[in-house]
């Protein structure tokens, strides 16, 4: 079995404002808006070094995305940073005609996804905007595991001609994927060989599907784990192979059921290669206040809880 | 010199082909294009600096932008008798596999269209984000939009004039149609607009009305000074009074025709009234 060690734990976020400030200096191109949440985005890197193409929007979502959008008209490569809540359900109409039916090459840039938002609640905590953003034709829905991966896929992001949509978070995780690891999008990662049960994950749910594997191993049970960074396009390739191994499969991501990554993998499955598969994911809810940890435990988004579906799932082979 | 002449009878021949597109589909919107048929021959004949060609980044010439998609039937032959596409394609209007949809949109490369738009209250947005990056690029040609003044009730218009005043962007030349109308009636009784121009002020905006928005000279005129106008640290905005349905009698002063296609008898009538002048696609 592989080791995969936490150089220290990390917020994705900042791996984001790492990659955008390592291509403000390589790419002229490359422009940065933010909606008042320049701090929590960490776009100050790219804000202090490349003023002239750093645009405060204010609190005006909607403008910020029309901007990005007539900003592409003249060759420029936008990047928007606000929370995914309001980089997604908030404008929604505006990503939907000025970006993606226009093919704009803009890239929205959510940070403070899903639960571990913690304390400040339901109100911020999007759980649906992987549904929304892979629901839109032409749109990449990319959602990394950690710091070294949100700094790779936010440079190879600008270098990729279309919508994307890359949705990180706030706490700080475990660092465990390579430093400067050629990020490819639409390729799985495949980090654990096993035999019993798949477990693929996005997200945060990376490292904890990691953490159940060890368990699961320490029981008996060999899983193969697969990070699945790009929920679209998605490496159906590399889902299709793991479930011929194992015959079973769990999804884990920090989404609702509906509309995440699960929903995906069982549409693959469903018309490819039918399999036996648990969702690790929030069951058609909203959040609520409490730690990441709390949260995260409460809501079933742990190691524990992928354990458990591994078990679960094992069984209706 | 505009030879007035000559666009007017460009706007003739734009009238007809607008009353002709929407009656072989049984559907689209005549009454806010009619109504800006001037504007439309105005800035694509006479004010806009154009390249040879369609790219979409449009580097080293002005840039239009039109936020109230629905009257695509005046942009189509207004783009195509400019050159973009030809003509005989303004016969595919809203047809299946057309490049001419309801509503325009780069989807299906119809050159001269740089973002779709139907949904309203984004253009300005957008028209600013290329405004900032004509900038960025020192580039120092204009930006043009077009919005309807009912469309001013979506909020996401006031964001972006807020960014543009307080970023100075001042090569952008906005204008609103002006015709009071809207689908359920008049702007004042859907909901009430108040003073447009005290609203654009209060904004930080330079606003000069086109009182006679479908006056060819006035609108020549009015757009020509809006040009001058810009470039001075503030942005630009054109309050161009129109008439919805201008040119075609009983669709004028009515909200009647907004989104309705006229039948065999009303396109006879309508036609009778717009002699052809360049000749029908």
């Amino acid at each position: 079995m592989k080791t995969y060690e936490n150089t220290g734990n990390k917020d994705t976020r900042s791996g984001f404002g790492a990659g955008l400030e390592a291509l403000g200096k390589t790419n002229e191109n490359v422009v940065a808006l933010c909606a008042d949440l320049t701090g929590s985005l960490k776009m100050d890197a790219f804000k202090a070094n490349h003023p002239e193409r750093f645009f405060q929007v204010g609190i005006a979502e909607a403008n910020m995305i029309g901007l990005a959008a007539g900003m592409t008209i003249g060759g420029k490569i936008p990047f928007t940073g606000t929370f995914a809540n309001f980089s997604t359900g908030r404008v929604y109409d505006q990503i939907r005609q000025s970006v993606a039916y226009s093919g704009k090459n803009v890239k929205i840039c959510a940070s403070h996804a899903g639960l571990t938002l913690g304390e400040d609640g339901a109100t911020h905590q999007i759980l649906e905007d992987v549904g929304l953003m892979k629901m839109l034709p032409g749109m990449t829905v990319i959602n990394t595991c950690d710091y070294n991966q949100t700094k790779a896929a936010t440079i190879a992001i600008a270098a990729h001609k279309g919508p994307v949509y890359l949705r990180f978070g706030r706490p700080k995780v475990a660092n465990f994927t390579p430093e400067n690891q050629d990020f490819q999008i639409g390729k799985a990662v495949h980090l654990q060989e096993g035999s019993d049960v798949t477990i693929v994950a996005t997200g945060h749910l990376v490292w904890e599907a990691l953490e159940a594997a060890k368990t699961l191993h320490a029981e008996g049970i060999s899983a193969d784990v697969v990070n699945i960074h790009t929920i679209k396009p998605l490496d159906e390739e590399a889902i299709i192979a793991s479930v011929k191994k194992t015959g079973c499969i769990v999804t884990a991501e920090e989404h609702n059921f509906l509309g995440g990554l699960g929903e995906s993998v069982a549409r693959t499955l469903a018309t490819s290669h039918p399999t036996p598969q648990e969702f690790v994911a929030t069951q058609d809810t909203f959040g609520e206040s409490g730690t990441p940890a709390q949260l995260m435990e409460k809501y079933g988004l742990n190691a524990a809880a992928i354990v458990k579906a591994s078990k679960k799932v094992i069984t209706r082979k | 010199m505009a030879d007035i002449q000559k666009l007017e009878a460009l706007v003739t021949q734009v009238r007809r082909d607008i009353l002709r597109q929407v009656h072989k589909v049984n559907s689209g919107h005549p009454g806010g294009s009619l109504g800006c048929a001037e504007f439309f021959v105005a800035l694509y004949q006479e004010i806009m600096d154009r390249k040879e060609g369609f790219d979409m980044d449009g580097l080293g010439e002005d840039l239009f932008f039109l936020s109230n998609g629905h009257i695509s039937p005046v942009f189509y032959s207004v783009l195509a008798r400019s050159g973009y596409f030809p003509v005989e394609e303004l016969n595919t209007f809203r047809l299946l596999d057309s490049r001419l949809q309801g509503h325009p949109t780069t989807h299906e490369g119809l050159p001269g269209i740089r973002i779709a738009s139907g949904s309203l209250g984004q253009g300005l947005s957008v028209a600013l984000g290329a405004a900032e990056a004509k900038k960025l690029n020192g580039c120092s040609h204009k930006v043009y939009s077009l919005m309807g003044d009912g469309e001013l009730q979506e909020g996401q218009n006031w964001e972006a004039i807020m960014y543009a005043a307080a970023n100075k962007i001042d090569n952008i030349i906005a204008t609103v149609d002006l015709n009071g109308q809207q689908i359920d009636g008049s702007t004042d009784d859907v909901l009430e607009l108040g003073s447009i121009r005290a609203k654009f002020e209060a904004f930080g905006w330079t606003v000069l009305d086109i009182e006679k928005g479908n006056d060819m000279a006035a609108v020549v005129k009015g757009l020509q000074e809006a040009k001058s106008l810009s470039g001075q640290g503030k942005p630009v905005c054109v309050l161009m009074h129109t008439i919805m349905g201008n040119g075609v009698d009983f669709m004028m002063h009515t909200h009647a025709w907004h989104g309705k296609a006229p039948n065999d008898e009303q396109l006879a009538t309508g036609l009778a009234q717009n002699a052809e002048t360049l000749g029908d696609y």
